[in-house]
């Protein structure tokens, strides 16, 4: 760091997990960005997090390991923002946005606040362009709109990084082709992990149009704090600035929520479910809402946050509260895994809020959203069909229950299951779901009307 | 000495404490630091205030001054309100986004209420009336299905002195009242009133009509009264906002206030975007001129939504007084309730259970009690009310945690989502079961309207449900094949009645909105098919053969059919099957 500005205090009196409490300060103002400087000379940053007339608290997003009271604190007056230019494009960097690709510090004349500013409401555009993934739970079932925000519960060891490293390589706008990019964010992956989505997109090409932000397993826990919100002021830049289609991918967010509550401990804050404190909901949306479209901009922020539900629990803190911002939710089922199905979802818990908006006719297809109703209800039977077999052995089903015990294995063996690099228009999704709906009862398909059976069920399309 | 300006001493998060305002009250409005950023003072202890920012307090230092505009939170009210859409503070977002940008940005003011616009006042009192607080003296026809009545402030009375027609803006006066005491008193159109304090009414008068909704599962099973509460709790994605945006758009209430409170923002914009474009069922014009939208989203400063509420119910209340029926949704009461917590951790006080302050359940009860039917003020009886229904979001779908439980307290209706019947997308998601409505005796003069026997048919639609659950119980353990046929048969009528009656599709052009007299036919029907079948099955004759009528389908696809005549056929198709059945069987009716 060469001269700057901002006055530097020693004056650290206790330090308390990533906590600093820096006295004699003048009036430091709430928020703003603190350097932090090492006897060793290692540099790392922070902010405040309440602030007194003669002292205030500081958290350090680095390593914790070091800290001494006698460290050099600097007070530099801003928010923590970062430079912004089209050439982050292509670029690795640290949760921090230090390089790590061997390139010089980024430059921009347009510098932001990683904590950024709300979309208005009143300005926002509700999102309606429907995104082809090639992958027949999503298109079919739960379908991805440009500017959504759709995560993936998923469960330790479960495939959702093959499955996410899938979508950000098949998605396509029907029709358009625009400037896209992708965003994407580690926090607290393994290297291996890593790894693997920088293999997958540098196959396809994707990496030139990535910018990553990597806060991996062994560095700072804390650093996960900033780390998404440097992807999402990028991402929000790019869409918004410069007009671009951003996939932002955020992975693994039960890690982000660990460093919240750490900070939270440290603060003493009362503590609501399993230690998580009460502003959880608040903080994610804060990260989560930062994802839309804008009235008059051509650019949008699609968001695809992955999180690992702690011991496969949905009702856990950070997959509960994840549920009630983003706007539904892809389900990773290890016992469909187990049966080696990919991708594992589970459909039935998952959900799709925008897909009435970018789908039926005009837009995918008339039948769409019925069909897919459709298969929910069929298959939720299906299951309930499956439950009973445990219990009465399959010679108890009726002739109908059999039929749909039959209908959901059909239903996960052709529908679900599909190639990794397998890409699957959406024709081809509904074609399956038609076969499939062929082997119930016609007069059992009572959400699709009558209208598109005559049109689509095999049993009236010509051959 | 007194003093109006002050001193920031600290800053957490938007908590500001200051010092040096001696003169400051509880619920003050401050205006904090060089941004002036908005703020309500929730504590004094000694010489120092505590103030909740409403909004990101990030760059503000200690040391900075601070007012007080020794004024409480107002609404504004006039000519002006509908359509708009406002934050927790009133303030217009169509505005700040004309003023600044699609960001939003901090210490920006706007007028609630556009000042330059004129509106064309018709008097109803002339020179020389009595008026007493309340009394309407003329309107404005705001929209072209509201007209908005001028009122005298609750606390003016007197005679008119002038009045006068024409074109006017909000602050203009319009007329002129000589108080008792001799004194005059200038009316505007525009009146303020602070937020957390209820507007007075005569007395309060019991609920007797029916809110309709054109929600069947609501109106049938489930209903609200026209001046009751409802609380509608589930876990995420059960369809807390879809059922409430239902409710927004098609129920009878005359005025709607949709309240986002810390929800997203997608989905305001998916209302505000969507509403222009739908047309109420019954005046045939379009469902924003009645509609007011206060969209306070998730991520924007925790402390506004806490505000979002109490403006909301604010406005409700002026509409009430001018004797509207007014329907206020808020999705979702729990983020409101964690804005409470949040502010009352930060001021360290004892937490209740989960962190919540112990006066959360004052606060949710005095929210409710805001809504009911009143005899309004002003010397006419007239007539108005309030219906609250609520969401609310248990952490984890765990209907025992604080803000639900509490909330079953203060409600007339419950409408409990069940996760499991979202599964299998059977929306609303409403557990027949679990669900109650304490109002359900008054409608019953209602119904009768349609159907002499509605309670009837109802109560035994109602009562198979519940039966058909606990026949499902054993069907889970032995197969459904090894039921006797009679219950086999009750599991079939329930399964008509969800999918044909309780499963109405949000965005289905028709199933939208089904009107009463609909309602009451479809659901007679249910009964009336079980009654003809009933015979047969005790006769012998098996349930697969019925299930192999084609009738079945029709009526449970009659919720998708416009028009009452194709109730009658599928009536007149059941009957034949059934006969031919009993021919083939040689069993006589
Ligand atoms: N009546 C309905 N008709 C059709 N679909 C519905 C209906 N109600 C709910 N849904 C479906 O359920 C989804 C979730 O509903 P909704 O957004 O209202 O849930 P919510 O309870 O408000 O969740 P959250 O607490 O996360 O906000 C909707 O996006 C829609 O797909
Ligand atoms: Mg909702």
């Amino acid at each position: 760091m060469s001269e700057k500005a901002g006055l530097i205090y020693k004056t650290t009196r206790e330090i308390r997990g990533p906590l600093l409490v820096v006295e004699d300060v003048k009036g430091a103002a709430y928020n703003e960005l603190v350097e932090i400087k090492l006897s060793d000379g290692t540099e790392m940053i922070g902010n405040v997090l309440d602030t007194f007339s003669d002292r205030a608290i500081v958290q350090v997003f680095g390593r914790t390991e070091g800290l001494e009271l006698g460290v050099s604190v600097r007070f530099t007056g801003e928010l923590i923002q970062i430079p912004l230019s089209d050439d982050l494009i292509g670029r690795v960097f640290d949760g921090s946005l230090r390089p790590l690709d061997h390139m010089p510090d980024p430059l921009g004349a347009e510098r932001r606040e990683i904590f950024g500013s709300v979309i208005n409401p009143a300005a926002r555009e509700p999102p309606s362009e429907f995104i082809q993934t090639g992958v027949s739970t999503i298109d079919g079932m739960n379908s991805l709109v440009r500017g959504q925000k759709l995560p993936f519960f998923s469960e330790a060891g479960l495939s959702h990084n093959i499955a996410a490293a899938q979508v950000a390589r098949q998605a396509t706008v029907l029709g358009k082709e625009e400037d896209f990019a992708v965003v994407f964010c580690a926090m607290g992956i393994k290297h291996e992990e890593y790894e693997f989505f920088r293999r997958e997109f540098e196959k396809t090409g994707a990496l030139e149009r990535c910018v990553m932000v990597l806060n991996l397993a062994d560095d700072p826990i804390i650093e996960r704090i900033v780390a998404p919100r440097i992807a999402q002021t990028i991402a929000e830049y790019l869409a918004f600035d410069l007009e671009m289609h951003i996939l932002t991918i955020l992975t693994d967010m039960t890690n982000y929520g660990e460093a919240l509550r750490s900070i939270s401990v440290a603060k003493e804050e009362v503590p609501t479910r399993k230690g998580y404190p009460g502003y959880l909901y608040t903080d994610l949306a804060t990260i989560y809402e930062r994802a839309g479209k804008v009235k008059g901009r051509k650019g949008s922020v699609t968001l695809m946050p992955i999180l690992t539900m702690p011991g496969g629990d949905i009702t856990h803190p950070i997959p509960d509260l994840s549920g009630y911002i983003t706007e539904g939710q892809l389900i990773f089922d290890r016992d469909l895994s187990f049966r080696g199905i990919y991708p594992p979802v589970n459909v039935l818990p998952s959900l799709s809020r925008l897909m009435k908006d970018g789908i039926g006719s005009g837009k995918t297809r008339e039948d769409h959203s019925e069909v897919s109703n459709q298969l929910y209800m069929s298959y939720a039977e299906g299951v309930k069909a499956r439950g009973l077999v445990r219990i009465i052995g399959e010679v108890g089903l009726s002739e109908r229950e059999r039929k749909y015990l039959h209908f959901a294995e059909e239903f996960e063996n052709r529908f679900v299951n599909q190639g990794v690099y397998e890409n699957r228009n959406l024709e081809r999704t509904l074609g399956i779901a038609w076969d499939l709906l062929s082997l119930l009862p016609e007069d059992d398909l009572i959400r699709v009307r009558e209208e598109y059976t005559k049109k689509y069920h095999p049993n009236y399309v010509k051959s | 000495m007194s003093s109006t300006q002050g001193r920031i001493k600290r800053i957490n998060g938007s908590l500001v404490v200051a010092e040096g305002l001696s003169d400051a009250k509880i619920g003050d409005v401050i205006h904090i630091g060089s941004l002036k950023l908005i703020g309500e003072v929730v504590r004094i202890a000694g010489k120092d205030v505590s103030i909740q920012c409403y909004e990101d307090t990030s760059g503000i230092r200690p040391g900075e001054p601070i007012f007080t505009t020794e004024l409480p939170l107002v609404a504004e009210l006039g000519p002006g309100l509908m359509g708009g859409i406002f934050d927790g503070l009133e303030f217009s977002e169509t505005e700040i986004w004309n003023l600044v940008g699609p960001f939003m940005k901090r210490g920006v003011k706007v007028n609630p209420l556009n000042r330059k616009k004129k509106w064309d006042f018709t008097p109803k009192v002339k020179k020389g009336d009595k008026v007493i607080g309340g009394d309407i003296i003329g309107s404005v026809q705001e929209t072209s299905v509201i007209e908005h009545r001028i009122l005298i402030p609750p606390t003016i009375g007197g005679k008119i002195f002038d009045i006068k027609k024409g074109d006017y803006t909000i602050t203009d006066n319009i007329a002129t009242v000589q108080m008792s005491n001799g004194k005059k008193k200038d009316i505007t159109m525009m009146q303020v009133w602070p937020v957390r304090i209820p507007r007075p009414y005569k007395s309060r008068i019991p609920s007797t009509e029916p809110l309709i909704t054109g929600q069947r599962v609501v109106d049938s099973f489930f209903p609200i009264a026209k001046g009751g509460a409802a609380a509608i709790p589930g876990g995420f994605g059960t369809g807390k906002t879809v059922t409430l945006h239902q409710l927004a758009k098609w129920s009878e209430a005359q005025i709607i206030i949709y309240i986002g409170c810390g929800e997203r923002g997608n989905e305001m914009a998916d209302v505000v975007t969507h509403f222009p474009t739908l047309k109420d069922p019954r005046t045939g014009k379009q469902l924003i001129e009645r509609s007011i939208f206060i969209a306070n989203v998730s991520n924007l400063p925790v402390s506004a939504r806490e505000a979002s509420i109490y403006m909301g119910v604010t406005m409700g209340e002026y509409f009430r007084d001018q004797g509207y029926d007014v329907a206020i949704m808020a999705d979702s009461t729990s983020r409101w309730a964690e804005a409470l917590r949040d502010i009352s951790g930060r001021l360290e006080e004892i937490p209740a259970e989960r962190g919540y302050p112990a006066y959360l359940a004052e606060r949710i009860a005095e929210f409710y009690e805001r809504g009911g039917t009143v005899i309004t003020l002003g010397s006419k009886q007239r007539v108005g009310s309030i219906t609250i229904m609520g969401a609310v979001s248990p952490p984890g779908g765990d209907f025992s945690e604080p803000v639900t439980s509490i909330s079953l307290r203060f409600v007339g209706t419950l409408w409990a989502l069940d996760t499991n019947l979202a599964f299998r997308r059977h929306f609303p998601a409403i557990n027949w079961l679990m669900s109650f409505s304490r109002y359900t005796d008054l409608l019953v003069d209602y119904w009768s309207k349609f159907d002499p026997d509605w309670l009837k048919f109802r109560d035994r639609a109602l009562a198979l449900l519940e039966e058909a659950s606990k026949i499902e119980e054993t069907a889970r353990i032995i197969g459904e094949k090894a039921l006797p046929d009679e219950q086999r048969l009750v599991l079939l009528i329930s399964e008509m009645i969800r999918e044909g009656f309780l499963v109405q599709n949000a965005y289905h052009e028709v199933d939208a909105f089904c009107e009463a007299e609909k309602q009451a036919k479809i659901l007679r029907l249910f009964i009336e098919f079980y009654e003809m079948i009933n015979p047969l099955i005790k006769a012998g004759v098996p349930i697969d053969k019925i299930r192999e009528f084609s009738s079945i389908v029709e009526i449970m696809r009659l919720k998708e059919r416009k028009g009452l005549e194709w109730i009658d056929k599928a009536k007149e198709k059941a009957e034949s099957e059934v006969d031919e059945l009993a021919k083939q069987y040689e069993i006589l009716s």
